[in-house]
């Protein structure tokens, strides 16, 4: 079911081969047919540990997460803690422009496992959690493949409330020790005082799995794919109107434009596709077309491949209107813990849809530049400051239409059906429990 | 203008603690100002040597206890 | 001079230190209410109710001292620490002791408070509404002439009081439970300006 990229990067990238993590198994049995044992024999020991998050380190393995935070340094970071570690595996994926992580799961869930149990064994773990979102289908097969496994750490299955914050680290964390899956205020972070006050290792589930590939055939062939600042293969989610709106396996340094293509390429002229899910940016086309696709901020925009939503908008559909449906839904999933985010982001939500529906005044423009700057930091997590960062790229890329609709036009593109996808009412939970 | 602080000592706020009571406000409007929802806008550079003290305070009257004066930075804004 | 035994001191301390405890506790009350004005900012209210409260635990020092020492009555140093034990009107006495144990419960906790779980400190100090009418009720039951004239008077007034105080937080918070957004932020900017 998955499609999945043959050709390697181009400029900028090596070529090797791809795909790497969705050519295993689904099953325990084709799994280790393909891969054999863990290889967990090569890093026994202090000594063992210390190698295996060196070939991490090496590696150049970034967090496929969102915030591609260099691993080796994080698990070299939880290792030197003072209590023995914990590591959290996250596969919540509470993104609605994201799948590749459910696909991942579905397709090869051993590879994630085996990455985790890897994981520990390099931080000197004794337990590993695998988070994933309640009420899906993902959560009872992994249940059904970790009851065929073996592993010499206990890993428990955590069943997270469906909220958008729920997935950071923090909201993990919180969740598994007081049973409240909202995002903590740091000092400290979980790596230095998470689950039971122990330093706590939370890794994407896709990251998880390169640790699993990296440990089998080492740095130098991971890093035969992708840039030398970003290494290694990487999965997308590639929605919106391309003809095959579906999971890719690319490799970083890629181009926009190349990626579509391999989706299909697009069905009607594109006017922007957002990079980066939620949290992303507006890149506009087809000035765009040769952005590489890093996790590093690239181009005028500073845009990111975050945990890797791509979607391609139609010049016919507006992406004021888009923007302020995501930006509502962002409010909407606030912890409503801290002030600026409770109340900023729904009056900029309001403010945002104001201007898109061609109902506002220049006073309406002015306040909505003036709480976004206002809102933008000042949470104790990220959410608002994703939710600000999305509003900003908007209004920047839409400018001209930002100008239309000012004058009191509003574009067509408002009644068109929505291309960002949203969960609906029964796939959200109203719980944080 | 003084210098800043030996030990760079910066007033710091857990936003989730934070009800908005606006003491710290009050107490530090050199480097406190309040958001359009009484939320407190906190300048977090290293404090001048003439503040440390009335920033101490600041935490002090906190009935949340969100603030305090310590050198590790949780976050850039 | 006049006669002033420790039954004077005792009665006089025991009472204004009453008086003393009762604004205390409306100035905690005004805290959370967000009550302030730019001639009485709400750290200064903060800082009153503080330094009244302590100015209070003076005057009952005073009082409990006073009793002690005084051989008039048979109250012991083990009274003034564990309720209910006295040969003294073991019942009025008691009621006072047990309000001073949470008063000094209330003390301690408030100066180690940088130090100690903030939740816990918080659920604490809300026995500060217990240890009030305890200490009212205390001294209607066991004061000399308490029950009639001036005094009385004055017990009733501050009843009258806390009971105003604690009934406006209480409709407070029900109302802040069933309003999600912002009005409560919007009355402190307006009070502050």
């Amino acid at each position: 079911m998955t499609i999945m990229l043959e050709r390697g990067a181009r400029q900028g990238g090596r070529s090797g081969t791809l795909p790497r993590l969705l050519a295993g198994g689904r099953r325990l049995g084709e799994h280790r047919a393909t891969y054999g044992q863990i290889p967990l024999r090569r890093f026994t020991g202090e000594d063992g540990r210390r190698m295996l998050v060196r070939a991490i380190t090496d590696a150049g393995l970034r967090g496929r997460g969102g915030a591609g935070f260099p691993t080796g340094r994080k698990m070299a970071s939880v290792a030197a803690g003072a209590k023995r570690p914990v590591v959290i595996a996250n596969g919540c994926e509470s993104e609605p422009a994201s799948r590749k992580d459910k696909m991942l799961m579905a397709c090869a869930p051993h590879l994630v496992l085996d990455g985790a149990v890897l994981a520990a064994h390099a931080v000197g773990a004794d337990r590993v959690y695998l988070c994933l979102e309640r009420g899906t289908s993902i959560a009872d097969r992994l249940e059904r493949e970790l009851a065929q496994r073996d592993d010499p750490v206990k890993i428990k299955l955590v069943r997270v409330p469906r909220r958008y914050v729920s997935s950071e680290e923090s909201a993990l964390v919180h969740l598994i020790n007081d049973g409240d899956g909202r995002p903590m205020a740091a000092p400290p972070r979980p790596f230095e005082k998470g689950v039971g006050g122990r330093p706590t290792l939370v890794d994407n589930v896709e990251t998880l799995a390169h640790v699993a590939l990296i440990a089998a055939y080492g740095p130098d062939w991971f890093r035969e794919v992708g840039t030398r600042a970003d290494p290694g293969s990487t999965l997308v989610t590639i929605g919106g109107a391309v003809a095959r709106p579906n999971v890719y396996e690319i490799a970083p340094g890629m181009r926009i434009g190349e990626v579509l293509e391999a989706a299909g390429g697009a069905v009607e002229p594109i006017g922007s596709v957002l990079v980066g899910g939620y949290f992303g940016t507006w890149v506009p086309m087809p000035d765009g077309w040769g952005l590489p696709l890093t996790h590093d901020r690239t181009g005028p925009l500073g845009t990111s491949l975050g945990a890797g939503g791509i979607v391609a908008l139609p010049a016919e559909s507006c992406g004021l209107a888009e923007t302020a449906r995501v930006v509502r839904y962002l409010a909407e999933e606030s912890a409503q813990q801290c002030g600026p985010c409770m109340f900023g982001l729904p009056a900029i939500a309001t403010d945002l849809a104001a201007v898109a529906y061609g109902r506002c005044d220049p006073a309406t423009r002015q306040r909505l530049m003036r709480r976004i700057e206002q809102v933008k930091g000042r949470g104790a997590c990220r959410h608002p400051d994703g939710a600000t960062k999305l509003a900003t790229s908007a209004l920047t890329t839409f400018a001209a239409d930002l100008e239309t609709h000012m004058d009191g036009w509003t574009c067509t593109g408002v009644s068109r059906d929505p291309i960002l996808p949203l969960p609906s009412r029964q796939q959200r939970d109203r719980s944080w429990k | 203008m003084t210098a800043p602080n030996a030990e760079g000592l910066r007033l710091q706020v857990d936003m989730i603690k934070c009800v908005g009571h606006a003491s710290c406000f009050e107490l530090l409007p050199e480097r406190v100002k309040l958001d359009e929802w009484g939320y407190p806008i906190i300048e977090t550079d290293p404090l001048p040597t003439n503040l440390v003290a009335h920033a101490r305070r600041a935490v002090a009257a906190c009935p949340t206890l969100a603030l305090r004066v310590d050198g590790k930075v949780a976050r850039q804004r | 001079m006049p006669d002033v035994s420790l039954w004077h001191v005792a009665r006089a301390t025991g009472f204004v230190s009453t008086l003393l405890f009762t604004a205390t506790v409306l100035l905690g009350i005004l805290g959370p209410m967000r009550v302030g004005t730019p001639g009485w900012p709400r750290f200064t209210l903060a800082g009153l109710h503080r330094n009244i409260s302590l100015l209070a635990m003076v005057l009952l020092a005073a009082h409990v001292v006073s009793v002690a020492v005084d051989t008039y009555v048979p109250i012991t140093w083990l009274d003034l620490f564990v309720p209910f034990v006295s040969a003294y009107h073991p019942l009025w006495m008691g009621l006072g002791t047990l309000s001073f144990d949470i008063i000094l419960a209330l003390l301690v906790t408030s100066l180690l408070r940088p130090r100690i779980n903030p939740r816990f400190w918080r659920v604490l100090h809300w026995s500060a509404y217990l240890c009030w009418p305890l200490a009212l009720v205390h001294g209607l039951g066991i004061g000399t002439d308490a029950l009639s004239g001036w005094p009385l008077g004055l017990s009733v007034l501050c009843t009258l009081a806390v009971l105003a105080g604690v009934g406006w937080r209480v409709a407070a918070t029900l109302a802040r439970r069933r309003t999600p957004s912002g009005d409560a932020r919007k009355t402190t900017l307006a009070r502050l300006s």
